[in-house]
């Protein structure tokens, strides 16, 4: 991964693509690659669809290596929807085959001629082309799947916008697909594809037929830490059962028991009908019905936390949905049919929308009167019409706080108009801190402290009391910084923060495939490196401690049945990123 | 005298028929994972009216326990 790509779309004659030896950004990968990148080379001021801004996207330091659970692919840009630097990450086959054809990073970059014509980028061992396919126009992201099967086969990766980031939404995903060449994953969270589709690029086709798997430097020294990392997540109860047998939405009951599960957009702290929905619910029926109840989404996962969620005659619906869209779309609006919340997540994935912002802006609609709390096909022709742009669905796509906004509600959970993902924080205290702070808007994956205020991952702070949650956030937000550039699933931190020996295998693998000799402090000098230029461009793009902060109501309403404020002094807010 | 028991995941097994069960004065969890044949080490999280708790608290007459294995997600 010694190359860049840059794709200037602005050149004359249409976009052209330029390789360039990594120079500079030597030895960054993901979110570290794609945050130094905007840091360096995006003014913090600048217009997020206007060509000043640059998409980046980069595979982690270790994808397309046979390190176990690395596919990780980062996408770094100006956000649309925060305003702030942005890395948004997803799963698929993207890393790997990005990373085996050897580029580090793909950038694009310019400006848009005028017009509306559409391109196509081809990545294959041969190099790029680049074609323009105005058939491509407005086609949802299974059925532009399909288009680029029958050209290029069922082995590439396909890199996609659908129609929500055709329409420079600000809420718009970036799809990568999975083994089975089906769109299900996402660079979801603050509009990513909204820039992709500001640069006039449908998507890019990753073909690595005829490369290698990337060689470590040190063979031997790899392969057994590779082994100890891989025995050390089967050993764990998160990422060797919970995670392969029930999913990410194992969490429906846990958060609900807890009383933090946000329901009926963020009124009250539990679903009274969360078992219809729950993971353990979900796995029965897949299984029942003949899908599949575990699942990697790409080769070499040793989680498999997805699964295939079809209908009651067994046909595909969609993967397995995750617990933030099982909870955005079912208990935030009260809605507590799986299959039409596994049809939404269909929806999301098709037009390219991210489930989280979804939900929470249905949530908000369902507040402002637009259609009652529980209605099920209310909200699926809500989804249809944000992904068909009608001028209700506008609206919608712009995002829960712009919904808020155009119904004059002031109940808009979102933090630098980002939606809350699904802890409530009056009731996970320390996850309401990484929503405050994290440079990247409300985000519950930037320093996951429900592992520690609920799970009992990693230690244990109350989730109910205010003390300690700084720190936790802290802690984690350095340690998540740090391994979005490696590549590793994020899944694996309920290992390695339970586990030394399995952290220190992780760092042993990347210290074979490197010839390095990082230590534990290392990882955490380099995920407070990313932290500081991320804060740096947001202070630049006019950020400061008052954007640091949780909407006033979570301070003023309390949330049942703890009836519990968020009450974490400002103070504490503002001494996160004291290093 | 009873309690609100709810066993989930790979321990919902163990929930009690209708999700009650009958309580003795001066138990604690501890007692009530033996009733329900469940081995602690099996459980990671213990909710005790939505607080986490530990093996030693005392429960109460309606009281609501929930029962958690080692899970995760996000």
């Amino acid at each position: 991964m010694d190359t860049i790509l840059r794709i200037d779309v602005g050149a004359k004659g249409g976009p052209k693509a330029v390789t360039q030896p990594v120079g500079p950004y030597a030895g960054l990968g993901g979110r570290a690659m794609t945050s130094t990148v905007v840091c360096t080379e995006v003014p913090p001021d600048c217009h997020p669809l206007g060509p000043e801004n640059k998409l980046v996207i980069a595979p982690g330091l270790m994808s397309g290596s046979a390190a176990s659970t690395s596919g990780r692919l980062s996408v770094g840009c100006k956000s649309p929807l925060t305003g702030g630097i942005k890395e948004a990450n997803s799963g698929g086959t993207g890393a790997q085959a990005l990373g085996r054809l050897g580029y580090a990073a793909v950038i694009l970059e310019g400006e848009r001629p005028k017009g509306d014509d559409w391109y196509k980028v081809v990545i294959s061992k041969d190099g790029v082309s680049i074609v323009k396919d105005n058939s491509l126009r407005m086609l949802p992201n299974y059925d532009l799947v399909e288009r680029i099967k029958a050209e290029h086969g069922d082995q590439v990766t396909v890199i996609s916008i659908g129609t929500a980031g055709e329409m420079r939404m600000a809420n718009s995903t970036i799809a990568v697909t999975d083994v089975e060449m089906r769109p299900t994953r996402h660079a979801g969270r603050g509009g990513v594809g909204a820039v992709m589709g500001s640069k006039g690029i449908k998507c890019i086709v990753v073909d690595p037929e005829g490369t290698t798997i990337r060689h470590p430097a040190n063979p031997e020294a790899f392969k057994a830490a590779n082994k100890a990392f891989v025995e050390g997540l089967k050993r764990h109860g998160v990422t060797g059962q919970g995670l392969p047998a029930y999913g990410t939405n194992v969490l429906t009951n846990i958060l609900c028991e807890a009383g933090g599960y946000p329901t009926y957009n963020f009124k009250e702290g539990r679903f009274p009908d969360a078992d219809k929905i729950s993971g353990e619910t979900q796995a029965q029926i897949e299984i029942a019905r003949g899908g599949l109840a575990t699942h990697g989404c790409h080769r070499g996962c040793a989680i498999q936390c997805s699964g295939t969620f079809v209908d009651k005659d067994g046909n595909f619906v969609t993967k397995q949905p995750e617990y933030e869209t099982v909870w955005a779309h079912g208990g935030n609006c009260g809605i507590s049919d799986l299959d039409a919340i596994a049809r939404m997540d269909f929806l999301d994935d098709t037009y390219g929308l991210d489930t989280i912002e979804m939900g929470v802006t249905i949530g908000v609609a369902m507040e402002a009167g637009v259609i009652p709390f529980g209605d099920a096909a209310g909200a699926i022709r809500l989804v249809q019409e944000t992904g068909q742009g009608t001028p209700l669905g506008r609206i919608l796509g712009a995002g829960a706080a712009a919904t808020a906004k155009c119904y004059g509600l002031e109940r808009a959970p979102v933090v630098k108009n980002q939606a809350m993902p699904a802890y409530d924080p009056r009731a996970v205290k320390g996850i309401g801190v990484t929503y405050a702070t994290t440079p990247m808007g409300a985000d519950h994956t930037a320093g996951y402290a429900v592992a520690t205020n609920i799970l009992k991952v990693g230690g244990f702070v109350d989730p109910l009391q205010p003390g300690g949650q700084a720190e936790l956030s802290r802690n984690l937000q350095v340690a998540t910084a740090a391994l979005d550039a490696t590549g590793f699933c994020l899944f694996v931190a309920f290992a390695i923060l339970d586990q030394a020996d399995t952290f220190q295998a992780m760092v042993d693998t990347i210290n074979a495939m490197y010839n390095l000799s990082m230590t534990a402090d290392d990882v955490v000098a380099l995920g407070q490196d990313i932290l500081t230029k991320e804060r740096a461009f947001n202070t630049k793009a006019g950020f400061g401690p008052a954007q640091d902060r949780l909407p006033r109501y979570f301070s003023r309403e309390s949330l049942p049945p703890h009836n519990v404020v968020f009450d974490v002094p400002e103070k504490e807010l503002d001494s996160v990123f004291a290093f | 005298m009873a309690l609100t028991v709810k066993c989930y995941a790979t321990l919902a097994e163990h929930s009690p028929p209708e999700g009650e069960t009958p309580h003795a004065e001066g138990h604690t969890v501890a007692d009530l994972l033996a009733e329900l044949r469940i081995d602690p080490a099996e459980v990671k999280v213990i909710f005790v009216n939505g607080l986490h708790a530990g093996l030693d608290q005392p429960l109460r007459d309606g009281d609501r326990v929930g029962l958690f294995p080692a899970v995760g997600g996000g």
